[in-house]
């Protein structure tokens, strides 16, 4: 069933927000204009009541699924997007978008700032996720849809899924909410200062003025193996590496690469930094951590009256975050008596879960979507 | 209880349905694969959501299409504010939970009226086993040796209606089923299953 693939899929890109009619941020700043990186697969319905919008995670893309020409991966999902998939792409219209501050296609510090001529850097406005949000619904209107079947997306794409819900309730069918949880805990920010810090004590860092020149590499390096530590349980990470060891250490003081963990780590530290920027490992990480649904109403009164229906993913190995996090938030939805389904599925994957093949993500999804194509109003 | 027979409803299920008015909101906790929650939804127009701490079980109700969540029933209801649903039916579950107390207590909360269904330990069959073999009881309805068994509460009707009484729970229905019909007397000796319509 799920041998079918979607045939070559390419990003198209929208420039919007042109001045005089900037986006406003959430900290008052104007930015435009804004180009906006994105994808779609399969066809939008003539009543357009089909769009699914997926949202991705911190250092994700448009790419969600299929195969750009002559790639040999296929987009970050795609275990979950395509015909036959999860997000049937035989019934749905699925989009995807960089997020803004994005280094993707999607405007962020290192895109060129038209008053200087310039790559942004650290004068890039600080950003949120309430305006990555902002961003999708303008390319939503753009696409002509009034509503969404349901928004998807785990980890940081969990958090705009939530933020959608909230800003724009009569736009949103459905939020499908994965493995996140609705403000950064203080080991969630603790976590991802360590990146920062990584970043911005590599002497390459150079107050984020490296374009043009050499790039932070080491410090991005070391932000993605803390990353991916974080991402693993330590169950993956001994079935996958155990004590195993590459090479012997050679006589007297030896710190190189000698376990296969350490050899990994320094694999994904390295191929990120070729795909991504420091700068927007910054401003992204820092949205992700201001961000706290709850810091002008509890969760009770801010989804109070809200028509969504959710599905609330967690994975039972997931430490970065942990189920009971995301199961207030069912609470506070289960107390306004809100249509919420949630599950926890049990997976030794940790974190990662979401984005590796899991047959309990694909079966809920599936069959949460195909009952809320009959609910839809 | 635990098989359907074709094209028929399980006798525990059809004497639910019957005390359930139509259109009504119904909580089911511990709803296993969610049969009689479909059931409910389907020939009584309710609304209805579940309850259920087995993954594979919560598979099953999403694919049914059902509102369900991943749960520990002595830690389900405390979000909901009182009297949110019509009916919380808790069948077969009663004799697995840690603190049945607190859940029947909680369940009268937040319904307007609570549904018990519950396996019958004093069956006359199952009091010969204790009596001549002194054995625990091993019987069609209650299968499992005492190593195996998911029951970790054994009470009769009996002791059931004893539970009502001290904590002033008011049985509206009451309805002993045997294996294939309704148990008209003795239903403490004769009776496999014994399912309560309670109110406050």
């Amino acid at each position: 069933m799920q041998n079918k693939e979607l045939d070559v899929v390419t990003t198209q890109y929208l420039t919007c927000c042109q001045p005089p009619d900037e986006l406003v941020l959430k900290n008052g700043q104007r930015l435009g204009p804004i180009t906006i990186a994105y994808e779609t697969y399969g066809l939008l319905n003539t009543d357009q009541s089909n769009a699914i919008l997926i949202l991705h995670a911190l250092t994700g893309d448009a790419h969600a699924a299929g195969y750009h020409a002559g790639d040999k991966r296929p987009g970050w999902w795609d275990i979950m997007i395509g015909p036959g998939k999860a997000f049937d792409t035989d019934k749905y219209f699925i989009i995807c978008s960089n997020v803004l501050g994005g280094c993707q296609g999607t405007t962020g510090p290192a895109s060129i700032n038209p008053a200087t001529g310039r790559s942004w850097g650290l004068n890039f406005p600080v950003i949120s996720i309430r305006d990555m949000v902002a961003v999708q619904k303008v390319l939503i209107d753009h696409l002509g849809i009034k509503k969404l079947l349901s928004v998807a997306g785990g980890s940081m794409g969990g958090l705009q899924a939530l933020k959608w819900v909230i800003e724009y309730p009569q736009t949103v069918h459905s939020a499908i909410v994965i493995a996140t949880n609705y403000r950064h805990s203080a080991q969630q920010i603790a976590l991802h200062v360590i990146g920062r810090q990584a970043i911005m004590s590599d002497p390459d860092w150079h107050n984020g003025e490296y374009y043009g020149h050499a790039v932070p590499a080491r410090g991005l390096a070391l932000a993605r193996m803390i990353g991916h530590i974080t991402y693993m349980s330590e169950k993956s990470m001994d079935e996958k590496f155990g004590r195993k060891v590459i090479k012997t250490e050679k006589a007297g003081k030896d710190f190189s690469v000698k376990f296969e963990v350490e050899n990994y780590l320094k694999y994904r530290g390295d191929s990120f930094v070729q795909r991504f920027d420091a700068n927007s490992y910054l401003y992204l990480t820092k949205a992700v951590d201001n961000f706290d649904l709850t810091d002008k109403a509890d969760l009770k009164t801010l989804f109070k009256d809200l028509p969504c229906k959710y599905l609330i993913i967690t994975f039972a190995s997931d430490w970065l975050y942990p189920s009971h996090q995301l199961k207030e938030l069912v609470k506070a939805l289960q107390s306004n008596n809100a249509d919420v389904t949630d599950v926890e599925i049990n997976s030794d994957y940790g974190h990662d879960a979401f984005l590796i093949p899991n047959e309990g993500q694909a079966h809920v999804v599936k069959h949460f979507l195909a009952r809320m194509e009959k609910e839809y109003l | 209880m635990k098989t359907t027979t074709d094209n028929k409803i399980r006798l525990d299920y059809s004497v639910i349905l019957d005390m359930v008015n139509a259109g009504s909101s119904v909580l089911d906790l511990g709803c296993g694969d969610g049969e009689l929650l479909s059931l409910l939804i389907e020939s009584k127009g309710c609304r209805g959501r579940g309850i259920e701490i087995d993954e594979k079980a919560v598979f099953a109700c999403i694919a049914r299409g059902l509102t369900i969540s991943h749960e520990d029933i002595n830690y389900a209801l405390a979000a909901y504010t009182n009297k949110t649903f019509d009916y919380v039916i808790m069948n077969e579950s009663l004799q697995q939970i840690t603190h049945p107390q607190q859940a029947v207590l909680e369940a009268l909360r937040v319904g307007r009226h609570v549904i018990v269904g519950m396996p019958n330990f004093c069956h006359f069959l199952a009091r010969f086993q204790i009596f001549f073999q002194g054995r625990v009881p091993v019987t069609r309805e209650l299968p499992y040796q005492w190593y195996e068994t998911p029951n970790i509460r054994f009470f009769s009707l009996k002791d059931f209606k004893a539970f009502c009484r001290k904590n002033q729970i008011t049985i509206r229905k009451q309805t002993a089923l045997g294996l294939s019909r309704i148990v008209p007397c003795c239903p403490n000796m004769f009776a496999h299953f014994g399912i309560f319509l309670l109110e406050n």
